[in-house]
């Protein structure tokens, strides 16, 4: 065979990657410094935002990568929110303590609900998460010591623990919030780039041939099933951090925590890793404008859902992505030809 | 010869639908099997068998002298078994470098420090290293046919399965192909491969089998065996007068 393979290196990074990190980290300190310049209100939603766009990655993950379309998500958003509650009421555990401990518990109760619904394909695994995450409802709701079906709040004394003073409690529930999403985010992006990430990017594009060129794909699925319900927990743990209270209907909410999500992920580009941003921004600027105007609001979102999936079926991102290749993580792994 | 790969007695059915039926054969090392036979008899699901996408229901595959029957795809690709799809199917969202990459990664067992200098051995043997960076979803029909080998090979097997490789190429692009899959055998990997254009399968194979429901109807010298009776019935009728 030939030698002159010597003649090519492979790149991982592109103009595009290299100014986006530089320009990723500007965005990052402007938004670590926001409790010094933006109102509580500002906070309130940039939280909301970094939330979502947490849940949003890891929903993309789950369905864009893994295939796994589950509209159950909400089962480890409201797992991980009671395990908060839980653990600070009982074990008088802080919250900064009881969020990491909820997302590992959330990942924990993700093994035997695996086992379980792996058994399901396609549609029958959507209806099943779902299922799994009415019965995380009916349950929670049978817990009195939590308020049973009406819920209960987190205590003062608690919420306190904290921090002494309100500011600095609403900054450190902004903080944790943008981390969380940054920790997402780097946390998917390490896992695309690693070996690991080339094999759910090659499930996410043809399951016979992956399992035909040596992945394990029951084994690559499971993993990103628990670590997702895992990220998801600890997310939830944070919603419901920030909300102060929580009660079932709303721990468990398929439209709040996974409608929503499923949105996002659409519009800005499935089985991308800036999708989710893009479509966190698109979702916030719709109901920032138009969240006033009530029910016809759920319909212009449901309108715009159509009109991408039917224009671009890829989402905004994936329609750019495929026109230009352009790449702001750098995931791809280019040939160059060296220059001699 | 010592046999690289032994299928003894397998047998899969879908209901009424036998598509393989008492299979037997050996694969000799370094050997190129063809298999010919109508549509529908059965050649794509031997290779679903072989390579472990489909489980037999009863028979045993032996991959050097090892039972492989029970063991999942995957195993089988790290164990030395590779293959090209009859339909293209390409990691679309990916490269095409990227494509083989997976197969060099996930699908050998050797070290992972090659697999980049692998891949691009390959590329530029198949002639696809000008496409590298390209999206194998945007690649022709010859791209994707050449994809499909190239990722076969960065897997680095045993053996090579290729089911109809050629078909719908020019006979320009067939000719390229056969000289491709003539340098890589010579490199000691046994293949089979399913083709329906029999010249360019013949310029390539030792031996030839035929296929016909499911059973192996011939087997031996390739232009004995399609001079044969039983191939003469199945492609020019019952008459085999000329």
């Amino acid at each position: 065979m030939t030698t002159s393979a010597h003649a090519y290196s492979i790149s991982r990074s592109s103009t595009a990657s290299r100014v986006a990190a530089v320009a990723g980290v500007l965005v990052l300190i402007v938004l670590v410094s926001a409790p010094l310049w933006a109102g509580r209100a500002d906070m309130r939603l940039l939280s909301e935002i970094f939330l979502y766009l947490s849940l949003a990655c890891l929903w993309n993950l789950l369905a864009g990568y893994a295939g796994l379309v589950s509209v159950g998500q909400q089962a480890f958003v409201g797992f991980g929110g009671y395990m908060l509650f839980a653990l600070a009421i009982f074990a008088g555990l802080s919250p900064l303590a009881a969020i990491p401990l909820a997302g590992l518990l959330g990942a924990v109760i993700a093994v035997p609900v695996a086992l379980l619904i792996f058994r399901l394909r396609g549609a029958y695994f959507a209806i099943g998460t779902w299922v799994i995450a009415e019965v995380f409802r009916l349950s929670f709701a049978q817990v009195s010591a939590l308020g049973g079906g009406s819920g209960t709040s987190l205590p003062v004394a608690i919420v306190r623990d904290m921090a002494s003073s309100r500011s600095m409690r609403e900054a450190t529930t902004y903080w944790l919030a943008l981390a969380m999403a940054v920790i997402v985010l780097a946390v998917i992006y390490l896992l695309l780039r690693s070996r690991n990430g080339l094999a759910l990017t090659a499930i996410r594009d043809s399951e016979l041939a992956s399992e035909s060129f040596g992945i394990d794909i029951w084994r690559n699925k499971f993993v990103v099933y628990v670590l997702t319900a895992g990220l998801t927990a600890m997310t939830g743990a944070l919603i419901f951090l920030q909300k102060l209270r929580i009660s079932p209907d709303a721990a468990f909410s398929v439209n709040d925590w996974t409608a929503f999500v499923i949105f996002i992920v659409v519009i800005g580009g499935i089985g991308t890793l800036e999708g989710p941003i893009i479509g966190v921004i698109v979702f916030f600027l719709l109901r920032e404008t138009l969240s006033d105007l009530g029910t016809v609001y759920l319909l212009i979102l449901g309108v715009v859902a159509i009109a991408v999936m039917l224009k671009a079926p890829k989402g905004l991102w994936g329609t750019l992505k495929e026109r230009t290749g352009l790449e702001l993580f750098p995931l791809a792994r280019r040939v160059v030809k060296k220059k001699s | 010869m010592t046999a690289v790969l032994e299928l003894k007695g397998v047998s899969k059915a879908y209901g009424a639908v036998t598509v393989a039926d008492d299979l037997s054969y050996r694969l000799g090392d370094g050997e190129a099997l063809g298999v010919i036979g109508p549509n529908g008899a059965g050649k794509t699901s031997m290779f679903n068998l072989i390579t472990g996408t489909i489980r037999a229901d009863s028979g045993q595959i032996l991959l050097n002298g090892q039972d492989i029957t029970r063991q999942s795809a995957a195993r089988r690709c790290r164990s030395g078994i590779a293959r090209s799809f009859q339909v293209p199917q390409p990691f679309a969202g990916m490269s095409v470098f990227e494509n083989t990459l997976v197969a060099a990664i996930h699908g050998t067992a050797g070290p992972l420090a090659k697999a980049n200098a692998h891949c691009l051995e390959i590329l530029e043997l198949t002639g696809l290293i000008d496409r590298a960076n390209d999206p194998a979803g945007k690649l022709n029909l010859l791209g994707r046919k050449r994809l499909e080998l190239a990722r076969a090979l960065c897997a680095k097997p045993r053996i090579l399965l290729l089911d109809e490789i050629a078909g719908g190429l020019t006979e320009k692009e067939c000719h390229e192909l056969v000289a491709t899959i003539n340098t890589i055998r010579k490199t000691g990997l046994s293949l089979i491969w399913i083709e329906h254009i029999v010249h360019a399968l013949l310029s390539v194979v030792d031996r030839l089998i035929v296929i016909d429901f499911g059973r192996k109807i011939a087997d031996g010298d390739p232009k004995k065996t399609m001079a044969s009776q039983a191939v003469q019935e199945i492609y020019m009728g019952v008459d085999a007068d000329a």
